[in-house]
């Protein structure tokens, strides 16, 4: 009940009109992993699955909830090979296959990283209803607004939870247990 | 014990003077491989009488520096690019996890944890500094040194 009102409050704040129950949270996806093959949301069939919405470029909750993934994983042991552990870049543009596996090596190698067109980008964030928006900044730069939360999803792709940095660790750790035993 | 622990780290602490502010403790993050920006955190504190303002600054590990706010709406993260951060007379600003921050982008290097990097701050009045941020790990969500100045408060 809980997880229902948290997910609840999100997407009331990201503006949607309607209420979507959280079952409709996740789809069908065509993405490229970091090793530059194309996957699909059946490529990961089978298995629970730890999802999380990011960039590389972000120097705040990315990478600190990616150190929190590894100690969480690290913390799980072998049981945590029960999972899929995905890091889908809402900046395809900066962060393609090379670079995030690149970036990704810095952190536990369960997690994948998984990237595409901007087209495939942005439907993936649909399904999973992230919000995602890039902002340009004077010097040329941007910065990517994100929704920070990371999702759990059970083996036949439905949303369970969410987690995120402010997410206790024993709470966590106990959230990914369940899932990898799910 | 852990009054042993914090004296031995209040040794450690880097902090800075220029004119009347007061910078403490500015730590940042290990950065991932291939990793295009770093953060900064820090306390900065006015004890003078008159306004001040961060303006800018530089380090030598990267091309840019630049002042951001950082806000969760909705669980949404926003970033967003700042001219300054004033400091009121009598004000201590904390730049921290989750809030404002400094951001170094165009890392020349990755950073490693506990190396110390050097850097510059610009402050409108006060004009420049030169510090040294400690470097954490790449998860840390605080600085080692954040306790000591409820310590050090003579």
């Amino acid at each position: 009940m809980a997880v229902l009102i948290v997910a609840g409050i999100m997407f009331t704040q990201f503006g949607h009109s309607t209420v979507p129950a959280p079952a409709s949270i996740g789809g069908p996806f065509q993405l490229i992993d970091q090793d530059g093959h194309a996957v699909t949301d059946r490529t990961f069939a089978g298995k629970p699955s730890v999802i999380f919405f990011g960039y590389t470029s972000c120097p705040d909750i990315c990478p600190t909830t990616l150190a929190d993934l590894t100690n969480w994983l690290k913390a799980l042991g072998p049981t945590a090979n029960k999972l899929n552990v995905l890091f889908i870049t809402i900046d395809p543009q900066r962060d393609t296959p090379a670079h995030l596996r690149e970036y990704l090596s810095s952190f536990d190698p369960r997690i994948r990283g998984l990237t595409g067109t901007n087209e495939q980008i942005a439907a993936v964030a649909k399904e999973y209803r992230v919000y995602y928006k890039r902002i340009e900044e004077e010097d040329g730069n941007y910065t990517m607004d994100h929704s920070g939360a990371v999702y759990l999803m059970d083996r036949a792709g439905h949303f369970v939870a969410p987690l995120s940095s402010q997410t206790p660790d024993g709470v966590a750790i106990e959230r990914l247990r369940s899932l990898a035993a799910s | 014990m852990a009054i042993v622990y914090f004296v031995g780290v209040s040794a450690m602490a880097a902090d800075y003077k220029i004119g009347s502010l007061e910078i403490m403790a500015p730590w940042s993050r290990a950065t991932p491989q291939g990793a295009a920006a770093a953060i900064g955190y820090m306390t900065i504190k006015n004890n003078g009488t008159t306004p001040d303002r961060l303006i800018g600054g530089s380090v030598e590990f990267a091309k840019d520096f630049q002042l951001h706010s950082m806000t969760m709406e909705g669980g949404v993260a926003k970033m967003r690019a700042l001219d300054g951060i004033d400091i009121a007379p009598g004000q201590t600003i904390e730049l921290k996890p989750g809030g404002s921050h400094v951001m170094f982008v165009g890392l020349k290097h990755p950073l490693k944890e506990s190396e110390h990097v050097k850097g510059t701050l610009v402050f409108e009045h006060a004009g420049t500094v030169q510090i040294e941020y400690d470097v954490e790990g790449i998860g840390a969500q605080s600085g080692p040194h954040d306790m000591d100045h409820m310590q050090m408060e003579h």
